[in-house]
Formats: C-alpha cells, sequence, structure tokens
C-alpha cells in the first residue's frame, strides 16, 4: 500500500477549528451530505451526487489519485 | 437461570411530613430514578438535608439504561458506588458491525492506558438503582415511596408541592426543587413547560433474555442481517446470564401485537438458532424523541436527566447525560444553599447543561439517521459507508452505529477563566479532567479519586515548594470558598500541610501539558476552570470568584 497516492484513513479536518473527539469533523460532514438531498427525488439526488464527484474531482486534480479512487470504488460491490 | 425480582420499598405514611401550615424544606428531589438519587447522594455529601419523593415503590422494571460510560463511573466513584457497579457491571471492548451476512468492521475500546475505568460497563438499571438507593440510605437521605408529586406552584423563594400518598394528600414546601421524574415528567406537563425537538418515526422491541450463551462479552451490531431483513438489531450482554437485544421494527410495527411472546419468541430464534435454550424476561416497545426543554431552570425549580431533555438510545446518552447534569448542578446548589454563591450561580448549570444536551442530542441524531436512512439516498450511503469500512480506515471511522457517551467540553462555560498562557493538549478550561496513575503516600492511586472535593489546586513542581509558596497556597486554604492544593512531583516529597501526588510516570505533566510551576484550577466536578503556568494567588482567587458567579 505504500504506493497509494488516495489517502484512505481519517482525514476531516478545518483548518481553525478544534474537534475534541476524533468521530466528530466525520460525522459532520455525513451530516450535511444527508441534509443536501433533502427534499430531493432519487433522479434528483443522483443528479446532485454526479455534480458533486465532478466539483471534487476538479479539486483533486491529480489523475494518479483519481484513477485509484475510481478503482477501489468499483472493487466494493 | 432466574429471572431479577423487583424489591418492594417499605412505604412510610408522610404524618411527620403533614402539618398545617405546610413544612419548609431546604430541598426535595422529585423522583427515586438513577438520576435523582445521584442527586440526593451528592447533597448528602455536602451535609445537605434531602427528601426524595417517588411515586413508585421499587426500581426500575426491565433493564432500560444498560451502558454506563467512563465519564458516569467516575461520577459513581466520587459519589462511593463506582466499585460496586463495575464488580456486577458487564466491562466490554469488542465491539462487531455486520451488514447482511458478513462481518464489515470491528472495534476495540482498549481501555485508554492510564484510566481507572474503561470506556463503558453494561448493567441493567434496576441494580445501579438498587446500589445508589443503598448508598443514599446510608448517607441519611429521606426516601419516600409512594409519595406522588401532583401539583407545584412555583414562589420567589421556595415552590409548594402537592403529595398524594395511599394516607391521602398534603403540601410542603421546598426553598429548592430538582425535578428528576423521567421522559414524561409529570411536573414539567403540569406547569406547561415546553419541550421542542424532532420525534422519530421508528419502533424498537427491546428484550432481557436470560441465556447461558456462549457469545463473548460483545457488542454486535447488525445493519439489514438475514434474520431481521431491512432493519437493525443490537446485541449487548448484562449481567447474571441477561442477554439485552434491540430490534427496530419501523413504524407501522404494532406495538401490542410485536410486544406477545409467540411474536417475540420467533424473533429470538430466528437470531440465535432454534436450539439454544432461552427464557424471555422483560419486553417493551418504545419509540423516541430528542428534545430539550428551552430552559433547564425556571426559579427555584431546577431539572434533570430525562426531564429536561430527551435523546434516541444511539449511545447511551440518557442515564450518562443524567448524571452529568446532577455533577454540574449540585455544587452549585450547594454553595447557594450555604450562602456562599448567589443564585446567578445556577443560570450556568442551565447554560452549560442545555448546551451538553444539544452536542448529545446532535451526536444521538446522527446516529440515528445513519442507522435508519430516510431516503434512498440516504441508505445507499449508509450501505456505501459499510462496504468501504471492510478495507479502508476512513469508511470506518463514518460508520455510526451510536457514538458511544462521552463528556461534553463546557468551553463556552463563564465559569472559565480564558488562558493566559500557552498550553499544549485537551485540559483546556472547561475540560472534564482526564484521569492519570498517581501515587499517593506510596500507595498506588489515581488522580481522580483525589479530587472532586470542593475547589482544588494541582500545583506541578519539580522541588519542595518555596516557603512563599507555601504562604500563598495557606492563603488560598483558609478562603471564604476553601481551595485546597495537591502539589504534583515526578519524585517522592513531604511538604507539610500539603498532600502530594507522584507522578512517577508523567501521565499528569503529559495529559496536563505541565512544567514545574503550572498550577490548575478545578471544580468539585472535576472539570478544569482555569490555569496558569505560574502561580498567583490572587489570580487564582479571582479564578474562584469567577467560578462562583461572584464578579
Amino acid at each position: 500500500m505504500s504506493t497509494s497516492a488516495l489517502k484512505t484513513d481519517p482525514n476531516f479536518h478545518e483548518v481553525g477549528r478544534r474537534f475534541f473527539r476524533d468521530f466528530s469533523p466525520g460525522d459532520e460532514f455525513y451530516e450535511q451530505l444527508i441534509e443536501s438531498h433533502s427534499g430531493l427525488s432519487d433522479e434528483q439526488s443522483e443528479a446532485l451526487n454526479a455534480r458533486l464527484i465532478l466539483l471534487l474531482a476538479n479539486h483533486v486534480g491529480d489523475l494518479n489519485v483519481l484513477r485509484e479512487a475510481l478503482q477501489k470504488a468499483r472493487a466494493v460491490s | 437461570m432466574g429471572a431479577y425480582v423487583n424489591p418492594i420499598y417499605p412505604y412510610k405514611a408522610p404524618t411527620d411530613l403533614m402539618s398545617v401550615p405546610p413544612q419548609r424544606k431546604p430541598l426535595i428531589v422529585i423522583g427515586a430514578g438513577p438520576v435523582g438519587l445521584t442527586a440526593a447522594i451528592d447533597a448528602r455529601l455536602q451535609g445537605l438535608d434531602v427528601l426524595v419523593l417517588d411515586d413508585d415503590k421499587t426500581v426500575s422494571v426491565g433493564s432500560r439504561a444498560v451502558c454506563y460510560a467512563k465519564r458516569s463511573l467516575e461520577i459513581l466513584d466520587r459519589l462511593g458506588v463506582g466499585e460496586t457497579a463495575c464488580q456486577l457491571g458487564v466491562s466490554w471492548n469488542i465491539g462487531r458491525t455486520f451488514l447482511e451476512e458478513d462481518e464489515v468492521y470491528q472495534f476495540n475500546l482498549v481501555p485508554d492506558a492510564g484510566h481507572k475505568r474503561p470506556g463503558m460497563i453494561n448493567l441493567q438499571q434496576y441494580h445501579i438503582e438498587e446500589m445508589l438507593i443503598a448508598r443514599a440510605l446510608e448517607l441519611g437521605a429521606d426516601i419516600r415511596w409512594q409519595h406522588k408529586v401532583t401539583a407545584v406552584t412555583p414562589a420567589a423563594d421556595h415552590a409548594t408541592l402537592t403529595v398524594e400518598t395511599p394516607d391521602g394528600s398534603f403540601d410542603i414546601e421546598a426553598n429548592w426543587l430538582v425535578v428528576a421524574d423521567g421522559a414524561r415528567s409529570p411536573v414539567r406537563r403540569h406547569l406547561g413547560l415546553d419541550i421542542e425537538g424532532r420525534v422519530f418515526q421508528d419502533r424498537f422491541l427491546i428484550a432481557d433474555v436470560i441465556m447461558k450463551a456462549d457469545y463473548p462479552a460483545e457488542r454486535w451490531f447488525w445493519f439489514d442481517p438475514p434474520f431481521h431483513p431491512k432493519q437493525s438489531v443490537l446485541l449487548h450482554k448484562q449481567s447474571n446470564n441477561v442477554w439485552r437485544i434491540d430490534f427496530q421494527l419501523g413504524w407501522d410495527a404494532d406495538p401490542e401485537e410485536e410486544k406477545k411472546p409467540e411474536k417475540v419468541i420467533p424473533r429470538l430464534q430466528a437470531m440465535l438458532g432454534d436450539d439454544r435454550p432461552f427464557e424471555l424476561e422483560w419486553v417493551s416497545i418504545y419509540t423516541f424523541q430528542c428534545r430539550r426543554m428551552t430552559d433547564f431552570r425556571h426559579g427555584r425549580v431546577l431539572f434533570v436527566g430525562d426531564a429536561a431533555h430527551q435523546v434516541s438510545p444511539f449511545g447511551a446518552r440518557g442515564a450518562n447525560s443524567g448524571f452529568q447534569d446532577t455533577d454540574d448542578l449540585m455544587w452549585k446548589l450547594g454553595l447557594v444553599i450555604k450562602g456562599q454563591a448567589s443564585d446567578k450561580l445556577l443560570d450556568t448549570y442551565a447554560h452549560d447543561r442545555q448546551f451538553a444536551a444539544d452536542e448529545n442530542i446532535m451526536n444521538s441524531t446522527r446516529s440515528t439517521d445513519f442507522i435508519t436512512p430516510k431516503s434512498r439516498t440516504s441508505r445507499t450511503f449508509r450501505n456505501s459507508v459499510l462496504a468501504l469500512a471492510k478495507h479502508h480506515p476512513f469508511a470506518r471511522k463514518l460508520v455510526n452505529s451510536g457514538r458511544l457517551s462521552v463528556p461534553s467540553f463546557l468551553t463556552s462555560s463563564a465559569l472559565n477563566t480564558p488562558d493566559a498562557d500557552t498550553f499544549e493538549g485537551q485540559m483546556v478550561p472547561g475540560a472534564p479532567m482526564d484521569d492519570a496513575p498517581v501515587r499517593v503516600n506510596g500507595q498506588d492511586a489515581w488522580l481522580l479519586d483525589q479530587v472532586g472535593k470542593g475547589f482544588q489546586c494541582l500545583l506541578f513542581v519539580d522541588a519542595a515548594p518555596s516557603a512563599d509558596t507555601l504562604a500563598a497556597l495557606q492563603i488560598l486554604k483558609q478562603s471564604e470558598v476553601p481551595v485546597d492544593t495537591l502539589i504534583v512531583s515526578p519524585v517522592a516529597l513531604t511538604v507539610p500541610g500539603f498532600a502530594v501526588l507522584v507522578d512517577a510516570q508523567g501521565w499528569m505533566a503529559k495529559r496536563y501539558d505541565a512544567q514545574a510551576g503550572t498550577m490548575y484550577l478545578l471544580r468539585p466536578d472535576q472539570h478544569v476552570t482555569a490555569r496558569w503556568r505560574q502561580l498567583q494567588a490572587a489570580a487564582v482567587q479571582a479564578a474562584v470568584a469567577r467560578a462562583i458567579c461572584k464578579v
């Protein structure tokens, strides 16, 4: 795994904020993720997810990382 | 194997409480559940007279609150019940999470090294209540069973209670009233006080099952298992061969129908396998809400525990947060009753515990939304987290089958003195204290067993303190609100008039980011309230004044 470019260890954080519990930043993201779908139909949710992936992929940018993420997402069925 | 038999506590006719005009008591607690009982014990430890009124005559029917978290055990230690609870309780470390047939991830709550108490024990609520009742009685609390409070009339400097008993009803007054009468709180309803939040449309079946199972003492949580498709199931070991099983049923389930043994037993057989002998001790159906009262204080009436706030059961934040309520309230109430602090101090109880309730509600709501997804998309994300959790550590951290109860950092408390010096680590003003192994008088001991007795300071030294330092510490000791100091040293020392904690392994120095000269001021409920790199008696006195709302 030493060649892995994709971070798979817990990595949620926010500059300038202190979290006293290690699960808190991840839980906060997850809550906001689910909340962002609130009131949407399944089709609208699918489209939101697609837009979200595209935004995040561009932010990551590094094709090496993205390729690995695609492989890992596909590997779990 | 044998089922638990609820004890019956003797009713005492209230002849001594009935009088015209009504008697005035300094402190009355309504409700002899775990939270009301800890309030009564804490009152007695401070030498306060306390009368406890309960409408029932026994302890909890069924196991109900079964998980007692580390902070609760530390509070119970201070109250004198921690050891008994830990001896009977079941310690567990391994939690396994399953999706359908597969185990997706397991966690090990290996107790943090250098702490006296584990992260959690499992113990039926009725056992905890029996221990607390015995302790309260031993300390001289006056507990009256079958005394139902039917009305409360608040006044500026007291509250009048109407109490119904088998021998008729009577009025009695209390200078201070602590309301611990549970989630349905008749007193809260009677006073018409609002409690707002979110209702969850789901039902759960809880069963206490007696079996000599060879399962290890672990927490097993299933998402969508083959024996109970599309729903979640939780298995927990309790003491005396009793196992607790929670089945999620969904909102459409018929509670009366589901409680029938002919419905429950096939569910258990499907889960356990047909041939395993078991007995059903108790079954109940519950729904839940996440909500809290707008204000926990109404003049002379103070609400604690489920009466003030309710959470979903995921994460064991009910009884555990109730213990923290009384832990925060009772030292403040003691100072107010003794005339050492103004009643403004009680507003900080309300403020700080409302903050904590919001944090508990937030965490338990997040768990609930993970466990019971409300939409297809939400379910897809949940199942994807579980699938990724098999291989990827980040996803394991996101699996939320209940964030086990941990105390709030009261960083926004008005009682804290903000840091003027620089410190690393978690022990900020408002932090619940971290424990540490120490040596006292040549014996192995724990830090938290040495504190929680009024206001105290920790002074870290590397050699015997100077005469000037000792003189300053003496002044603190003799203040109106006395502050005793514990000297913390890496090597054994003799300091006349002061206890010395030997931090031989350096746990305290590390956890408290301490150097020689570092001083911490601790609240009576084992929270940090101020700290400095150098001792200055005037600064400590100002911080104490602030911590009791005297400024």
